[in-house]
This record gives C-alpha cells, structure tokens and sequence, in this order.
C-alpha cells in the first residue's frame, strides 16, 4: 500500500451511497438508522437494477474515515437527525467547508467534504444532507410520535430520490439529480 | 499527595455555588466554573461532566446475553470496549474462567484494533491540531481540516489508520456498528481468510505510520520540553491491568497501582476483587462519581488511568517496537514518573506503535481462522469483567438471576476513574494562565487542551447534541458573574451577557 489511498475494494462501490447515522437507543437520534432499515427494506422489493446500486451504511457519528465510503461513488446522500427544524425534513446541498467542529468525536458533513478534498485530492462526489426533524433525545425512549409521523415524509421524499438516481445511473452513468 | 486544591472555595460563605442544569443537555458536555475571591484571584475551579446517567437502570432487567450489544450503545466511539468488558463480566458469571485459543485471541484482535483506531482518532483528529498549530492559533484551523491542509500526510495516515482498525473491527465483530462477534463464553464467529488477508497486506504499513506518529510527538517534547514537561502537570497516582510478569495487556489481567512518587501500592488484585481496592465518591457539584484508593481515601486517593498511566505503571510492552518508545519515554522523565498532561499524547502513540505490532503478529495465527469458540464452566450468578479501553481501565459488574435477568449492574467506565485527575487538570490552567484575567478564546481552549488531552468520553450517545460545548464563567465572591464565554456546538466562540442558565 503506497499510502495515498486506502485498498481498493473487491468490487466497485455501489454509485449511490446512502449514509446514515444516529444511536438507536437515544430516541430521536434513531430516526436515520430507522429510516435506512425502511428504505432497505423497500429496496429488496426493488428491481435487482436499483437496489444494486444503491448502498446502505449505518455508523454512530459520522468520522473522517467516512470520507473513504464516499470514493467512486456517483452520488451521496447522507442522512441525520437535526434539532430545531420547522418542517419534518430538510434537504440541503453541501460543499466542502472549513469548520471549527473539532471539539468532539464526530465531524461535520461539510468538514467530511473538505476532508475528502485535501486528504484524497479532487472533488467529492455531489453529496446531500437529508436532515430528519428531531426534539428529543433521552436515554432508552423511542422516538416521538412526531418524528415517526415526520419519518414518512422523510421515506417518501427518499423513495422519490433513491428511483430518480438509481435510473438515472443506470441510463446515464455519472448523471445525478440533487 | 495533597489534599485536591482548588475544590471548593473556603472559606465557602459569599461564594456561589454553580452546577449544570440537567436538562439542559441529554448527553455529556463539559462546563467549567472558576469563582474569584475580591482580588480576582481564582478560588474554586471545577469540571462537571454529564456522563451514562441511568445506563445502569437501563441494563438491569434485561435478559444477559443482550447486554454485550445493547452497552454498545452506551457509546459511538469505544462501543467496543464496553462489548468486550461485558462479555468478560459474563464469562465469569457462566462460570467460564478460560476461553479456548481461538475465542481469546479474536477477542483480542477486536480489541487492540478497536484500541488502535480509537487512538489515532483522538491523536490525529482532535488533538494534533492544538499540538501542530499551536493552542492560540486561528480556531477555524484548529481541526482536523485544518491538519488536512497543512500537513496532508498526516491527516492521511490518521485517517487510514483509522478506518484500518475500524476494518478490525467490522472483521472480527461482523459489522462496522453494534457488532455481534464476541458472546458471553466466547465468540461466534472466525475471522474470514479473506479478511485475515486484506488486514495482513496492511498491517506492515500501520506499524511504520504508528512509528511515525510516535517520533511526531516524542519531537513536540524535545523541542518545546517548557510546555510539553509543564503544561497542566499534575502528579498522580497510577492504575492499569498489567499480566502476571507485569507487562502491559490491554485485555486482560490483574489491577496495579503506583503511587505518584513511582512505588508499587497494589500489586496482582483480582479483578473479580476490584472493590476491595477502589471505591466511588459522590460530590454534590458533579453527575459523574469520583473513585478513589479505599487504602488512602478520597482526598489522597484519586489516581489516572489511560495510556500515561499504563505505559509508566507497566514494567515492560511485550511487543518490541514499543518497548523500545516506552524506554525513551520513561528516560524522559529522568528517573521520577512523567505527570505532564500533555505527554498522554506520547504514551497514546506508543500505545498505537504496540497495537500495530499485536495486531499484525495475531494475523498470522491460524486460530483465528479455526478451532473452538466457546468455553464451558458452572454457572456462578455474578461476574467482573475489567477490561483497558482506550481511555483506561473500564469496569463492568453483573449478577444474573436464575431466570437469566440482570438483577445487578455496576459500570466504572474510563473517564470517571481520571474525573477527578482531569479536574486537578483544569485547576492547574487556572492556576497558571486564568488569574485575575479577562476569559479569551485561547484561554479558553488550553483548558479544553488540558481536557482533551485525557480523551474524556463525553459524547456517549447523540451526534445531534454531541459536540462538546465548553462553558467558562467566572463569577465573583458577591455571586456575579464577571464573564461568561461559552463555545457552541458549531465551535463558535461567545461571550454571553445573559443570565447564566444554571441551578444555584
């Protein structure tokens, strides 16, 4: 290994990368762990064309090595809970950025682009950031009956995004819609 | 050693006393409170932490062999020490002392490279830009980012060795988050040949950038010995696993316990006996217990854990790379016990070179790929399972009833046993650089530097709330608030002219 990148995988990376990432047991944060579980579940329902190229990761906090996931992918939607939304969700472009989210375990998505431009080189791929309507976050409680009424919104709208770039992939290879 | 100074004010009358609201966040965070008497001068400095309230509730009623993946969820960055501490917990309470080759050494393997990424996370990514930029520096570098611009091989090793021992991780334990891989009695799954062999054709290059990072940090020491030797020292006591032979072992072992001078407390104690050494005290200012040495109490009793523990409070590192470092680095301290805050980055880094190494012999054992996975023994209801986390010696206690419920269940995790190391820390920046002046962004952050430097495990659950806001206030004998600065989740630096939002 020559250091400037990581192993190349067995097989290439799926085009479309879903990353999601909450703590199941803290009531809100688990809604984009669960929203990964409904759209995983409704992808093997799927055309084996689509749910193939479509992967699904699931971490605690989002991390620099996380910028390794998102090589060679077509397009990336990364998915959190987000405190003091006024609509059930939020879907948000993002471009790399300079933070000062250095005070704790996890990184920012911007930060992550920014790691991934400077530590791998070149731009990242068109990455957006569904963020899901979250108020509460105790220890052992489920998610509120707002945020699970919030979440299928959430699925709907990502169902919708999943279709449009699975097909877009698989016409048209490098096309991603945002 | 002294009695802790800096505590509590005294005389206390005048002086208000502050504390965290609890609601205010649902996870750890850290805040600060610093009193002055009328002449400005720093009288009272403390360090609240939020810290796994209620987990222990949380556990007890729950069916035991669920425990070894629900405490995962206790935290998203050591999820697996507290898999594998309660798994050893359990072993004992099945009655199982010995684990077959195979089950030890994979448990193992997940282990020092969960050890090893958790390592290079906080060096890499949350302290090496304090440390190569300096603590004053423009904030917006000051992270990871901006490591990743100015010294692009770094980030990229961090990175790497990162995902590496994530690699580890997911191999061993069968997923990247909330694996299943080690069970009470054992485990459940080898590692795939496949595996061993994309682990194996890196593990060379892992050892030779954990040497890298080694001489990185040992070159901060010896070029700047002023702040590197001085900063936030704080002389303590020691306590760590060590083997039979006294070598380091970052899974399993017997407790051991220096003194601060470098004399041997406690030798060989029993895990299974670790409350007949050590005890917690509850102090009405903190969430989280301050545990001390039953044999010297509260006040002289408090002791460090983690990797500038383990690395003096061991006699050798079996692997030859790091015993190497580790014999530089006890040279350093020129004969007496090096107690500078900021040579926990050292010992973390010599303990990354030693996770390599272990990690790149196991891959070579064929009982890994092979063999028998689980134990057998007679059931005895109640078990200690101690295990060395990143962050130091974690502890995990259960009794399991007749019906296989929880009925007990106690946690000493990492970071409460430096509770009251890290607030001795934070006195000591208060003492050198907080006196009588006005709170800055770069004063500000050598307390955070000071905290950093212990790892603390803070962000035990949400992202959402995750980030470690830092609050300082400064509050007069009169109970005014001369100053409150406040830095957000986002990292932005505030001075806050509001009323301060803390019980009284």
């Amino acid at each position: 290994m020559d250091g400037l990148t990581a192993p190349p995988p067995a097989r290439p990376p799926a085009p479309c990368l879903l990353l999601a990432w909450g703590n199941r047991s803290r009531g809100d944060d688990a809604l984009a762990p669960l929203l990964l579980d409904r759209i995983q579940r409704w992808l093997m329902q799927q055309p084996a064309s689509q749910h193939c190229a479509v992967q699904c990761l699931e971490d605690q906090q989002l991390q620099v090595e996380h910028v390794l996931d998102l090589q060679g992918r077509r397009a990336v939607l990364l998915i959190d809970a987000v405190v003091g939304l006024s609509a059930p969700f939020s879907t948000m472009a993002l471009t790399p950025c300079r933070d000062s989210s250095f005070t704790s375990h996890a990184l920012s998505p911007q930060a992550l682009l920014q790691v991934y431009q400077d530590v791998l080189g070149g731009v990242p791929p068109p990455c957006l950031l569904l963020g899901l309507r979250a108020d509460q976050f105790g220890l052992d409680h489920p998610p509120t009956p707002q945020a699970l009424a919030d979440l299928d919104l959430a699925e709907a709208w990502l169902r919708t995004w999943v279709q449009q770039n699975a097909a877009v992939e698989a016409a048209e290879p490098g096309a991603v819609t945002q | 050693m002294a009695a802790p100074d800096l505590e509590t004010a005294a005389p206390p009358e005048g002086l208000r006393r502050v504390a965290i609201d609890p609601v205010s966040r649902v996870e750890g965070h850290g805040k600060v409170t610093l009193l002055l008497d009328e002449h400005n001068r720093v009288q009272q400095a403390r360090l609240h932490i939020v810290e796994f309230r209620g987990f222990e509730a949380f556990i007890r009623g729950r069916p035991y062999w669920e425990v070894p993946v629900m405490v995962q969820r206790l935290c998203g960055i050591c999820p697996v020490s507290h898999h594998l501490a309660a798994c050893k917990a359990l072993d004992r309470a099945l009655g199982i002392t010995v684990l077959p080759p195979s089950a030890e050494k994979l448990r193992r393997l997940m282990h020092y490279g969960q050890v090893l990424q958790s390592h290079a996370l906080h060096f890499f990514h949350l302290s090496s830009p304090d440390l190569l930029f300096g603590f004053d520096s423009e904030p917006t570098r000051r992270n990871i980012v901006g490591v990743a611009q100015a010294h692009p091989d770094i980030a990229r090793q961090g990175v790497l060795l990162r995902k590496y021992g994530q690699e580890i991780i997911r191999a061993t334990a069968g997923k990247r988050v909330h694996g299943t891989g080690s069970v009470p009695g054992g485990m459940n799954r080898h590692l795939s040949a496949e595996d061993q062999a994309m682990l194996r054709a890196q593990a060379d290059q892992m050892v030779q950038w954990a040497q890298g990072a080694v001489q990185l940090v040992q070159r901060l020491h010896t070029q700047n010995p002023a702040l590197y030797d001085g900063f936030a020292r704080s002389p303590a006591h020691l306590m760590s696993l060590v083997r039979p032979d006294g070598a380091l072992d970052l899974y399993d072992g017997r407790l051991r316990v220096r003194s601060a001078e470098g004399a041997l407390l406690h030798e060989q104690v029993d895990d299974q006996r670790y409350l007949d050494l050590i005890e917690e005290e509850v102090r009405p200012w903190s969430y989280m217990k301050f545990p001390y040495l039953r044999s010297l109490g509260p006040a002289a009793g408090w002791y460090r854990v983690g990797p500038l523990a383990r690395v003096q409070n061991c006699d050798r590192i079996p692997s030859p790379l790091a015993e190497v470092e580790r014999q530089v680095f006890v040279a350093h301290g020129q004969g007496a016990l090096i107690d500078a805050t900021l040579a926990y980055h050292w010992a973390r880094m010599i303990e990354v070179l030693h996770t390599a190494e272990v990690v790149r012999e196991l891959l070579d054992d064929p009982d890994l790929l092979a063999g028998d996975l689980l134990g057998a023994g007679q059931r005895s209801g109640e078990g200690v399972g101690i295990i060395e986390a990143p962050r130091g010696t974690l502890i995990h206690h259960y009794r399991v009833a007749d019906d296989d419920l929880i009925t007990h269940c106690n946690l000493i995790v990492s970071t409460t046993h430096n509770n009251q190391a890290m607030n001795e820390a934070v006195r000591a920046v208060a003492r050198e650089q907080f006196d009588g002046r006005e709170i800055t962004e770069g004063l500000l952050n050598q307390i955070e530097v000071a905290i950093r430097a212990y790892d603390p495990c803070l962000s035990c659950a949400t992202h959402a709330m995750g980030r470690m806001p830092l609050e300082v206030a400064l509050v007069d004998a009169d109970g005014q608030a001369l100053d409150h600065v406040a830095r957000s989740p986002e990292g932005h630096f505030t001075r806050l002219d509001g009323p301060l939002t803390w019980t009284v």
